[in-house]
């Protein structure tokens, strides 16, 4: 449980505050309800671009990262296809310094050219060290346009190509700041041995003053119905076939997502699990075998992937995959089996309730798609999903013709 | 009201109350060390078996690794199944690691379902099969593993670094070979694990909500239980040191060059050790470092660059690391270089090093929050003979350190002519 008190600045920028008394530090994280979806499609990978540019001075602070390491503090960044998040870690005492940091980054930035130069090419860096310079790095630059024909989930959030961001220009960074980095966009979450009092003044002090402005409504493309089969074979120099497949699902604010999660768990969380053990450990067929659901704010995918054992073609291997679908969408789990899932659901959550920063982020995350205290009701969610919530949704969602497949084949001259 | 100044900081203070959650060090009935650090809000804990059997221990490579993997599959009573599912059940986690001198087995459980999971994790502590089935399944995936891995720089270039500072013949540097998986035998992991694996090398730390029964439980369960015998005489020879290396291996096509630079460097029970601590993070230790503000930060020739000091029980090592633009490789190198001698040559001013000190100290306060944090930093100074009293001289050492020892480190440690350079990339 996470006791929280919440207040709304004029401006319309949304605080939370958690006290826990057992820790000296402090957890700041301010997220933006602005990420790779609200992207120009001729101009992708410009949220995260924007976002390395946070980082490079503001209006009255010519340096971000100094004045926090000087108090103790630490602090990063990450931008998804959904938000885009800044969190901030510092002792209790020397909080303040982080209001004003990040309050003066909201004010306005230093829009300085340099700093555009050089992130473009820290970013490109980045593009080329996790997604071209990486054995199976560009799955999901080939995955995500086949899942995606309409929705701007069609490119990761590093974007499309390298081009898109050599292309960006400091005229593209002010637009994006002045409709997005908006007091009424963001949501603020301070978690720690603090008061809410004082966390009220401080922001009322360092954000008070920022002016709200106009957020653009977002008035995304909706992804139509898939009705078809897809597949896309690429062949690359890497030492393992590797076969993925991402099925359509719901949303994260979804009442079926729960239940699609625990899914995705009976068939690959930990060793027991549907996949490992018949298709790894049996079968022999794959040396590595994942499925996972991506959680993403619009309509997602639940994806599974695996890296084939040697000799192994892609027929056999698909269909063994197919094969243990068509269990799950003809025999009802049994109760204990749903018990192990929803057991490892409960225990990672009080795990991760150990760090005032997983809490801030959930906090703010939560209040984003509607209410923080749905952090607290999650769990309740989980518990009540049946068995026959699991069966329904594996016959909804687990069929080819709702699945895009990506072949990835190890090149012959290998 | 007056109007407020935002170019004006707030007031700080300097961190320096940090409090250590104390160890509580007791035995089991068969005289096992248990260590407790009790503390948080939440009912969970977190129970380390803490094997001396790391990499140091292995006469050949993989070894350490595989009996580390392969205790989990299998034993005398369950199959790896069960003891998979008998875990998952409770909503536990079963980890297991191996470090250059340690092996750990580590359980993360809901107190409540503590009782319930024992059973599992004590199979596997105890009564490990080996079986040749599993042994196999483990061989080829592993290997499958590597493979991909291979194809990666930055793993190439550890792996040629970690060789060429400590050796071929010291087991930390030896690097595996895809034919150290076609030759890894089962009997010799055996043997490993007989050696290596019983309660006498062991000890236990508990982390979490530690109470009274939970520690009657785990003496209940371990407690009478034979020890085995004790056979951790290393047998291996110290170092042979290699210095001044230039590697630069081929990788084709390659749109990035890693890079590793680096050397070994004395371990934390040497009297340099904090000084070369708070020298590498001023030149590589954190974002606002020399390293990343002139390669990153300035040339954008990388989307990250940094440096590290590790202790082993053994020696250690000083490391930089990075992935650059094929295009940029030798002017980053050249960068590289130079903020390495303008440490050795030019006193660091207060200001950079006040930043530093108050940044470290910070960090110290976060490395100690929360009970799983503790058993880390516990863990990090107990199984080289010492105790807290390490933690509270870094401390101190942090806030007395001046720019002319920082300067007589670097040329004490950093001459260009000490360092081992490893490119990985296209050349």
């Amino acid at each position: 449980m996470i006791n929280f008190e919440k207040f709304t600045l004029k401006n319309g920028l949304k605080v939370i505050v958690h006290q826990d008394k057992s820790t000296p530090i402090v957890a700041f994280n301010m997220l933006y309800d602005v990420g790779a979806r609200d992207e120009d499609k001729n101009k992708t990978g410009f949220a995260h671009l924007f976002e390395h540019l946070m980082f490079g001075g503001s209006i009255n602070i010519p340096n971000f990262d100094e004045p926090l390491q000087k108090v103790g503090g630490d602090n990063n960044a990450f931008t998804s296809n959904d938000i885009t998040n800044y969190y901030i870690t510092v002792p209790k005492d020397n909080i303040e310094t982080a209001f004003w940091l990040e309050s003066d980054r909201m004010l306005s930035l230093a829009f300085t050219e340099k700093s555009l130069a050089v992130q473009r090419d820290v970013v490109i860096e980045e593009f080329k060290q996790n997604y071209l310079n990486q054995p199976y790095g560009d799955v999901w630059l080939l995955l995500r346009p086949l899942a995606y024909q309409k929705h701007p989930y069609q490119w990761p959030t590093i974007g499309k190509e390298i081009a898109h961001i050599e292309n960006a220009t400091m005229k593209d960074v002010k637009a994006f700041f002045y409709q997005h980095y908006l007091p009424n966009n963001a949501i603020l979450a301070v978690a720690g041995d603090v008061e809410t009092k004082h966390i009220q003044s401080l922001t009322e002090k360092w954000f008070g003053d920022i002016p709200a402005g106009k957020v653009p409504l977002r008035n995304l493309l909706k992804e139509p119905q898939q009705t078809e089969e897809r597949r896309l074979k690429v062949e690359r120099d890497v030492p393992a076939n590797a076969i993925y497949k991402a099925y359509k699902m719901c949303s994260k604010t979804h009442q079926d997502f729960h239940a699609t999660d625990l899914l995705s768990d009976i068939l690959s969380l930990g060793k027991s699990s549907r996949l490992h053990s018949s298709l790894i450990k049996e079968q022999k067929l794959f040396s590595e075998i994942n499925a996972y659901v991506m959680g993403s704010y619009d309509d997602g995918l639940l994806v599974i992937s695996g890296n084939l054992s040697e000799n192994i073609d892609f027929e056999t291997a698909e269909k063994s995959i197919i094969q243990e679908l068509e269990k799950v969408k003809s025999e009802m789990v049994s109760k204990t089996e749903l018990t192990k899932v929803k057991n490892k659901i409960e225990s990672t959550h009080e795990f991760s309730e150990t760090s005032v920063l997983n809490k801030a982020m959930n906090l703010a995350f939560a209040e984003l798609l509607g209410d923080a205290n749905d952090v607290n009701l999650e769990g309740e969610k989980y518990q009540q999903v049946t068995p026959e919530d699991i069966l329904r949704i594996a016959n909804e969602i687990l069929n080819e013709t709702n699945c895009s497949t990506l072949i990835y084949a190890k090149s012959n001259n290998k | 009201m007056i109007a407020l100044d935002r170019k004006k900081a707030p007031e700080f203070h300097q961190v320096n109350n940090i409090k250590f959650l104390k160890p509580k060090s007791i035995s089991l009935k068969n005289d096992i060390p248990l260590h407790t650090l009790s503390g948080g809000t939440q009912k969970i804990v977190k129970i380390d078996f803490i094997f001396n059997a790391g990499l140091w221990y292995q006469n050949q490579p993989l070894i350490a690794h595989a009996t580390n993997a392969l205790i989990k599959e299998g034993s005398k009573n369950y199959t790896a199944y069960e003891i998979a599912d008998g875990i998952d059940q409770y909503g536990a986690f079963l980890q297991s690691d191996v470090s250059f001198d340690q092996a750990s087995v580590t359980l993360y459980t809901l107190n409540k379902h503590l009782k319930k999971v024992l059973p599992f994790f004590k199979e596997v502590i105890c009564s490990p099969l080996f079986s040749e089935k599993e042994f196999n399944i483990y061989k080829n995936n592993a290997l499958e593993k590597f493979k991909v891995n291979l194809e990666k720089v930055s793993f190439v270039a550890r792996s040629s670094f970690m060789n060429a500072i400590f050796g071929e013949n010291n087991p930390y540097g030896r690097s595996p070979q895809i034919s150290d998986y076609e030759n890894l035998s089962l009997k010799e992991i055996q043997q490993f694990h007989a050696n290596f694996y019983n309660l006498s090398n062991c000890e236990i730390v508990i982390s979490g909500n530690v109470t009274p029964a939970i520690i009657t439980t785990i003496d209940d369960f371990f407690g009478q239980e034979n020890l085995g015998k004790n056979n951790t005489s290393n047998p291996n020879n110290i170092s042979q040191s290699t210095n001044n290396n230039k590697i630069w291996i081929e990788k084709k096509g390659a749109l990035q060059s890693a890079i590793r630079i680096g050397r070994q460097l004395p371990n934390k029970l040497h009297e340099d050790y904090f000084g070369l601590q708070i020298f590498n993070t001023i030149l590589g230790g954190y974002f606002g470092s020399r390293l990343m503000k002139n390669i990153r930060e300035d040339k954008g020739f990388t989307y990250g660059i940094g440096s590290g000091i590790t202790s082993l029980q053994n020696g250690g090592y000083f490391f930089i690391s990075t992935e650059v633009g094929s295009d940029v490789t030798n002017q980053a190198l050249t960068e590289i270089y130079k903020e390495i001698e303008l440490l050795q040559k030019e006193e660091v001013s207060l200001d950079e090093l006040n930043l530093v000190k108050n940044y470290l100290l910070g960090q110290i306060l976060k490395s100690c929050d929360g009970p799983f944090n503790m058993a880390s930093l516990f863990e990090g100074v107990h199984f080289y003979g010492l105790n807290y009293d390490f933690y509270n001289n870094y401390i101190q050492a942090i806030k007395e350190i001046t720019p002319k020892t920082l300067l007589a480190l670097g040329v004490k440690y950093f001459n260009k002519s000490d360092l081992t350079e490893v490119v990985v990339g296209k050349v």
